[in-house]
C-alpha cells in the first residue's frame, strides 16, 4: 500500500508556520498527550474536570494569556495562540474553553482595559494558573443581544453595588475572579469581582449534553459591594466586552479545526481497520469521497485560520474577518464530526472514540462567542452597510 | 561547576533517511530537529543543576553543524541550557567520527567543563561513538549508556546499562558521559522558554577560533571511505494474531514460537 498522509500533512500547511510557532504547537500537543488526552472520556462522562489542577499545568506551560505581552505572559504570536487552541480543542472543546476564557476573555479584559495596578495585581497569578478567571456577559434573557443586559451596578458613595444574574458562564463555579459586564448610569462598564465577595454565588449548570468536560455556571449578584478600584477604567460601552470576544473567536477559528482534525484522524484509522464485505471500509469509493471532501474543508479552514493569524500578527485584522473564520470553521467542523460519526457506525456513538464527544461539544462552540447567525449578520452588515440585527 | 552538553541537529524522525550514493553522505534535506537522544542529556544536566548536590553555574549546549543547526541550539536552550556554542565552517563538511570528535573536543577545551554530557546516539549517523572519541582527545574518563547519575563535587557515581544488568561505576570529574534514553523523561519547554531562546547568548565560532587544524577535519581529515551502499533487506510482514479469545490467542502464540523452536 502507498504511504498514507495526514489530512493537514497533505496540504503541507506546516510550511506556512515559523519554526518557533511549530515548536510551541508541538510542545502543547505533547503536554496534552501526556496529561489530558488519556482522561477526556472519563471527564466527559462524569461531567467534571479538574479545572484547578489543569490551570496550574497550563500556567507552568505558559499557555495562559500566551499571546499577551508582559505581566508574566509569554508574548507569543497570535498565530501561535491559534495553533495552541487547535491542539487544545483536538483534545476537547471544553479544555480549549478553559484556556480561552482565562486568556482571551478574563486576562485580556484586564490587560486591555485595566489600570496598571489591576494588571499587576491579577495578571501574573492568572498567567501562572494560580488564579482562575471567568467572564460574565450573557444573561438568561440576553445572549445574542447582550446590550439589553439587566445586571446593574449602582454607585454608592465611592463604592459600586452589583445586582443581577449572568448565565452560561464558563469556569464560573471554579473561578477566583469574575470579569462582569454590567449596566450603569454611565452605560455598560466592566468590573473585576473577586468571587469571595459577600453576595456572590455561582451555582453550576447541570444536565449538559455538550462541553461536559468544562464547568458552566450561573453567576448571581445579590448586593455585591465593590470598591471603586474594581472598575475597569478604560472600557466604556459594548466595545469593551466585544473586544475580548474577538480575541476568543479568533482562537475558536483555529480550535474548531482541531476537533475536526482529531475526528478525521480517528476515522481514517478506523476505516482502514474495519472490514466490510471482506475489504477495509477505506477501500470503498463512498468512504473515500467522504474523507476527501472533509479533508478539503479542513484544509480550506486551516488556510483561512492562518490568514487571520497573519492579519492579527500584523495588527490588521477586523472583527468581520474574524466572523468569517468563526462562522466557517465551526460550521465545517461540526459537519466533519457528524460525517465521521457515520463512518464509525455504532462505535461512533460511544466515548470509546472521540468523534461524537467532539460533535456534541461543537454544538456549544457553534453557539457561544456569537452564534453562526450573528456572524452571518456581521458579515451581511459589512457587505451591505445595513444592520439587520433588529 | 560547568556542564557542556553536546547536541546535534538531525533529520526529523518522520523524514525517511537515505544516503546519496554519489557523495556517500546522508541526504539531509527535509525537516530537521534536535536529536531526540540529546534531549535526555540536557534533561540530565538540568537535574544535576536542580538537584542541589553541586553548584552548577552554567549549562552550555555545543554543536558542530551547518547554519541550520542554530535551531537545535535554540531548542537546547529552551530546554534549559544557559547559552550555546555553534561551531560551523565550510572546512568541516564531510567530517567522519574521528574528525567530528576532534573538532568538538577543541570547542570543549576552550570551555573547560567539569562534565560533558551527550546522547547515546545520533538519530542519523547512529555511530554511538562520539563520546568515546571526544573523551580520548580530552584525556578524560568516559562512560556510555549511563542511566543513573549521582554527582558530588569532584566525582560521579553512575549506573550504566550492560547486557547482563547494571554496572555501578565511580569516576573522577571532569568526565564525558553519554546517557541512555532510560535515564529520564525529558521535560517539554514552556512557551516562554521557546520565546526566550533566541535571546540567550549564542557564540558562533569557525575553525580558526578554536585552534582547529584544517587538515584534521572535513573530507581531507577523514579516513572513513564509504564504498558500496545497499538497502537493508526487506523484512517479511509480521503476522497479526487477533485477540478474540485470550486462551486461543495464547495457544496460537505458543504454537508459533514452538514451530520456530524458540521455546526452551
Ligand atoms: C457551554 C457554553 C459556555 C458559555 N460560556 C460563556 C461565558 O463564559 N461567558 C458568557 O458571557 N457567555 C457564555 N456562553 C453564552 C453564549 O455566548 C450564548 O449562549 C450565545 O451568545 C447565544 O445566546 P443565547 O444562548 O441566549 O441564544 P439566543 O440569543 O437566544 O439565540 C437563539 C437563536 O436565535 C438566533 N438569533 C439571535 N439573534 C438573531 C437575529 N437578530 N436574527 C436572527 N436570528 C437571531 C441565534 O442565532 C440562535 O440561533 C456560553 C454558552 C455555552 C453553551
Ligand atoms: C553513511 C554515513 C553518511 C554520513 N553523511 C554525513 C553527511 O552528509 N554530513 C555530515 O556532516 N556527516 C555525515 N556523516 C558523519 C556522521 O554524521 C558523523 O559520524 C557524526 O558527526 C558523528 O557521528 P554520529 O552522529 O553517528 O554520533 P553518535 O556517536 O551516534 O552521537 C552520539 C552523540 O554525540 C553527539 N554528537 C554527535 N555529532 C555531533 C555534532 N556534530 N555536534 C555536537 N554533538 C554531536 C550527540 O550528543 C549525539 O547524541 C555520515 C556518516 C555515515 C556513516
Amino acid at each position: 500500500m502507498a504511504t498514507q498522509q495526514t489530512p493537514l500533512g497533505l496540504l503541507a500547511t506546516d510550511s506556512l508556520l515559523s519554526s518557533e510557532d511549530r515548536d510551541m504547537r508541538d510542545t502543547v500537543r505533547k503536554a496534552l498527550d501526556r496529561s489530558v488526552r488519556p482522561h477526556l472520556a472519563e471527564w466527559f462522562e462524569a461531567g467534571s474536570v479538574p479545572a484547578r489542577e489543569l490551570m496550574r499545568q497550563f500556567g507552568d506551560l505558559g499557555l495562559l494569556g500566551m499571546h499577551l505581552d508582559g505581566y508574566g505572559c509569554a508574548g507569543t504570536s497570535a498565530t501561535a495562540y491559534g495553533l495552541a487552541c487547535m491542539e487544545l480543542e483536538a483534545a476537547d472543546s471544553g479544555i480549549r474553553s478553559l484556556v480561552s476564557v482565562q486568556g482571551s476573555l478574563a486576562m485580556f479584559a484586564i490587560w486591555r482595559w485595566g489600570s496598571e495596578d489591576q494588571k499587576l495585581q491579577w495578571l501574573p497569578q492568572m498567567a501562572a494558573g494560580e488564579l482562575i478567571g471567568c467572564f460574565g456577559l450573557t444573561e438568561p434573557d440576553f445572549g445574542s443581544n447582550p446590550g439589553g443586559m439587566r445586571t446593574f451596578a449602582r454607585r454608592d458613595g465611592d463604592d459600586w453595588v452589583l445586582n443581577g444574574t449572568k448565565m452560561w458562564i464558563t469556569n464560573g463555579s471554579v473561578a477566583d475572579v469574575a470579569i462582569v459586564w454590567a449596566a450603569t448610569d454611565d452605560g455598560i462598564r466592566g468590573f473585576i469581582v473577586p468571587t469571595d465577595a459577600p453576595g456572590f454565588s455561582a451555582p453550576g449548570i447541570k444536565g449538559k449534553l455538550s462541553l461536559r468536560a468544562s464547568v458552566t455556571s450561573e453567576l448571581v449578584f445579590d448586593d455585591v459591594r465593590l470598591p471603586s478600584s474594581a472598575l475597569l477604567p478604560e472600557a466604556r460601552g459594548l466595545s469593551g466586552p466585544l473586544s475580548c470576544l474577538n480575541e476568543a473567536r479568533f482562537g475558536i477559528a483555529f480550535g474548531a479545526l482541531g476537533a475536526a482534525r482529531d475526528c478525521l484522524e480517528v476515522t481514517i484509522a478506523y476505516v482502514g481497520d474495519r472490514q466490510m464485505f471482506d475489504r477495509p471500509l477505506a477501500a470503498y469509493q463512498i468512504t473515500q469521497t467522504k474523507l476527501a471532501d472533509m479533508t478539503v474543508e479542513l484544509g480550506k479552514g486551516m488556510l483561512l485560520a492562518l490568514h487571520l493569524g497573519r492579519l492579527k500578527d500584523a495588527h490588521a485584522v477586523r472583527p468581520e474577518q474574524i466572523s468569517i473564520g468563526k462562522l466557517n470553521n465551526t460550521r465545517e467542523a461540526i459537519a466533519i464530526a457528524r460525517e465521521c460519526r457515520t463512518l464509525l457506525g455504532a462505535n461512533g456513538i460511544t466515548l470509546a472514540y472521540s468523534v461524537m464527544r467532539h460533535a456534541n461539544n461543537l454544538e456549544s462552540v457553534l453557539t457561544y462567542e456569537g452564534t453562526s447567525e450573528v456572524h452571518q449578520l456581521v458579515i451581511g452588515q459589512a457587505l451591505t452597510g445595513i444592520s439587520a440585527f433588529r | 561547576m560547568k556542564i557542556c552538553v553536546l547536541v546535534k541537529e538531525v533529520p526529523d524522525a518522520a523524514v525517511e533517511k537515505r544516503i546519496n550514493p554519489s557523495t556517500g553522505r546522508m541526504d539531509r534535506g527535509g525537516e530537521r530537529n534536535l536529536n531526540p537522544y540529546d534531549t535526555h542529556a540536557i534533561e540530565a544536566a538540568m537535574q544535576v543543576k536542580e538537584g542541589g548536590a553541586v553548584d552548577v553555574e552554567e549549562i552550555i549546549a555545543v554543536t558542530m553543524g551547518p547554519s541550520t543547526a542554530v535551531r537545535a541550539l535554540h531548542k537546547a536552550v529552551s530546554l534549559g541550557a544557559d547559552r550555546s556554542v555553534h561551531l560551523s565552517d565550510d572546512a568541516l563538511a564531510g567530517s567522519d567520527v574521528v574528525a567530528t570528535g576532534y573538532a568538538l573536543a577543541k570547542v570543549l577545551e576552550r570551555e573547560s567543563p567539569d562534565l560533558v554530557l551527550l546522547g547515546q546516539q545520533s538519530d542519523d549517523g547512529e555511530c554511538y561513538t562520539i563520546g568515546a572519541v571526544v573523551a580520548d582527545y580530552l584525556r578524560m574518563p568516559s562512560l556510555t549508556q549511563v542511566i543513573k547519575m549521582d554527582v558530588t563535587p569532584g566525582s560521579l557515581r553512575c549506573e550504566r546499562q550492560a547486557e547482563y544488568g547494571y554496572d555501578t561505576v565511580e569516576i573522577e570529574l571532569p568526565a564525558v558521559i553519554s546517557v541512555g534514553d532510560a535515564i529520564n523523561e525529558p521535560r517539554y519547554p514552556s512557551l516562554k522558554a521557546i520565546m526566550g531562546a533566541k535571546k540567550k547568548p549564542l557564540d558562533a565560532v569557525g575553525i580558526g577560533d578554536v585552534g582547529l587544524e584544517a587538515d584534521r577535519v572535513g573530507e581531507a581529515g577523514s579516513k572513513v571511505v564509504c564504498g558500496d551502499f545497499k538497502a537493508p533487506p526487506q523484512k517479511a510482514a509480521g503476522e497479526i494474531i487477533e485477540d478474540e479469545d485470550t486462551n486461543e490467542t495464547v495457544e496460537k502464540i505458543i504454537a508459533w514460537l514452538d514451530e520456530r523452536k524458540l521455546l526452551a
